[in-house]
């Protein structure tokens, strides 16, 4: 009996803890797919009397919201991929020289404000005639991408076992070759988590976008605040388009939650 | 021989290091530099020594918005600590679907910030919002939310531990799957009571973990942004002004970048001397044991 009532204690207290960020994100659901007049109603509707894909149909027709993804997608694949590129080496180096001090540089970039990275590189693209193209947002996203994989990947190249190394040492292999073909193998699933973890914080990224990009530039969140603000248009479509930009990552995070929840807590890190 | 090795690996950080030095630590010295300027972009650019901090100094709007910073971080530290404390001794224990729970619970965190702000800003809303709606069922008068002075600190703090709790729940949930079992069997043998067991043991022993995630809060809450720049803009009037919006203003709104350079380095000193703050509570945590 006693147990009975623990398990009924626990599920409780598990339904308080979840419901807040479930409801949200199912309000969010709910006004995307509702009608303006559902969705304006006082009392709110929460069983519409139709669903309406609508809204969705107003994002792609009315905002050039395909061309918005586009650059979302090159600028968090281009800044996860060059900080792949440089920063997997260089936590290789620096987990096998034990060289953890210099992972001080990062924490300390992790504690400066995004904006004051902005004012002189912002200033220095001006000087350079970069604004207006792509090129400055997948530089400033690198200033979230790189710290990451770094800091996870040089963490996880810390925890390899050294004895293939060894042995590929011992058969004349190169330093490049036993990093190449011996421990970047073996890391990959920390690689792989890393380059997610970075490849969402700069997806979800705000304010290098809202500084640095022109009207053909705009990332995806970037967009869904200047273009669809409240004067504009409705709830709806506002909602709708907020869920579009939102929903790959959740669907990542809840698909390998599990993964991602051991690179989150090896740092603490977060982009921004 | 093996030196040469040794070399060889210095060779894998340099790449790295260039791209740090240009796009984190340029920022670093460039700003530093340009504090001593009074200058606007657009126009010529005078040295002013110190004038641009002496400027900060008996600037009203900048000391109002520390203040607005430290109350807003106060609560979102010390809110997202207690429940993201309780959440991880709650998903600690098993349960069916705790995995897929868990995960939901992570959604927050993970969510696009600027689409969450602008639910929230819908939710908010005086009139048609659904938060209205819900005070109005358990029969307590609407509430401005946001939109009232004296609320929007608070508000944004609500949608800010909504989001970030789930962050420390991850930190001290990693502190709980690595205590040691046998403590716990002891005071199970010994007939300790279930608050003894808390209280005497895994609070002391998760007590490093709260104070790590105490630590990424206070670092994430100074410098807040998305979230106070789409639902409020530091509104209304100036009431949810923190550094980081009033940084943002001068910047990029006034182009100042000579002030606004010197607002991050008031800033960044902020941050430092919190942290500090907070590592020293650490130690002498340790020290009363």
């Amino acid at each position: 009996m006693k147990k009975l009532l623990d398990r009924l204690g626990l599920a409780f207290v598990v339904l308080v803890l979840v419901s807040p960020a479930a409801s949200v994100f199912l309000w969010m659901l709910s006004l995307s797919l509702k009608t303006e007049t559902d969705n304006l109603a006082y009392p709110p509707v929460f069983i519409p009397s139709s669903v309406t894909l609508a809204n969705f149909r107003a994002v792609f027709e009315q905002t050039p919201f395909l061309s918005y993804l586009l650059n979302s997608i090159v600028v968090s694949g281009l800044a996860t991929l060059i900080a792949l590129a440089v920063g997997v080496p260089a936590a290789y180096g620096i987990a096998r020289l034990k060289a953890r001090k210099l992972l001080l540089v990062i924490l300390i970039a992790r504690m400066t404000p995004a904006i004051s990275f902005l004012i002189p590189l912002f200033t220095l693209f001006q000087a350079l005639g970069l604004t207006g193209t792509l090129t400055p947002i997948v530089i400033t996203h690198m200033v979230i991408t790189l710290p990451i994989i770094v800091y996870i990947v040089s963490g996880y190249f810390e925890t390899l076992p050294g004895e293939l190394e060894e042995a590929a040492l011992m058969d004349g292999c190169s330093t490049w070759q036993r990093f190449r073909h011996v421990a970047m193998p073996l890391a990959r699933p920390g690689i792989t988590v890393a380059a997610i973890l970075a490849f969402i914080f700069s997806w979800n990224n705000f304010v290098f976008g809202a500084v640095l990009a022109g009207r053909a530039t705009r990332t995806l969140p970037v967009a869904i605040y200047n273009v669809l603000t409240f004067e504009q248009i409705a709830w709806g479509p506002l909602a709708a388009a907020a869920l579009l930009v939102t929903a790959p990552v959740l669907l990542l995070t809840l698909v390998i939650q599990k993964e991602i929840v051991g690179g989150l807590t090896a740092g603490g890190v977060k982009g921004g | 021989m093996l030196h040469a090795k040794r070399s060889a690996l210095y060779w894998f950080i340099v790449p790295a290091l260039i791209a740090i030095t240009a796009i984190i630590a340029f920022p670093w010295a460039f700003t530093l530099w340009m504090s001593l300027f009074d200058w606007k972009i657009g126009s010529a650019s005078t040295f002013t020594g110190l004038g641009n901090y002496v400027a900060l100094l008996t600037d009203r709007r900048f000391i109002e918005a520390i203040g607005h910073t430290l109350f807003f971080t106060l609560l979102a530290v010390i809110g997202p600590l207690l429940l993201g404390t309780v959440a991880a001794l709650v998903f600690n224990q098993k349960f069916p679907l705790r995995g897929f729970v868990r995960g939901l619970f992570t959604l927050p965190m993970m969510a696009t910030p600027v689409a969450i702000a602008l639910v929230w800003t819908m939710m908010f809303h005086p009139q048609q919002g659904v938060l209205n709606y819900l005070l109005s069922l358990v029969g307590i008068a609407p509430s401005e939310w946001v939109y009232s002075p004296r609320l929007a600190i608070p508000c944004l703090v609500m949608v800010d531990i909504w989001q970030w709790t789930p962050l420390v729940m991850l930190i001290v949930l990693g502190g709980l799957a690595s205590m040691p079992a046998d403590p716990f069997e002891a005071a199970y043998m010994e007939g300790a009571s279930r608050w003894q067991t808390f209280r005497y043991i895994t609070l002391p022993m998760i007590l490093p973990f709260v104070m790590i995630a105490a630590v990424v809060r206070l670092i994430d809450a100074l410098k807040t942004f998305d979230t106070i720049y789409v639902i409020t803009q530091g509104g209304p009037g100036t009431a949810s002004e923190t550094i980081n919006l009033y940084l943002y203003l001068q910047a990029f709104s006034f182009y100042q970048v000579g002030k606004a350079s010197a607002v991050v380095v008031v800033f960044f000193v902020i941050v430092v001397a919190l942290s500090l703050m907070l590592f020293w509570m650490r130690e002498r945590s340790k020290w009363n044991d």
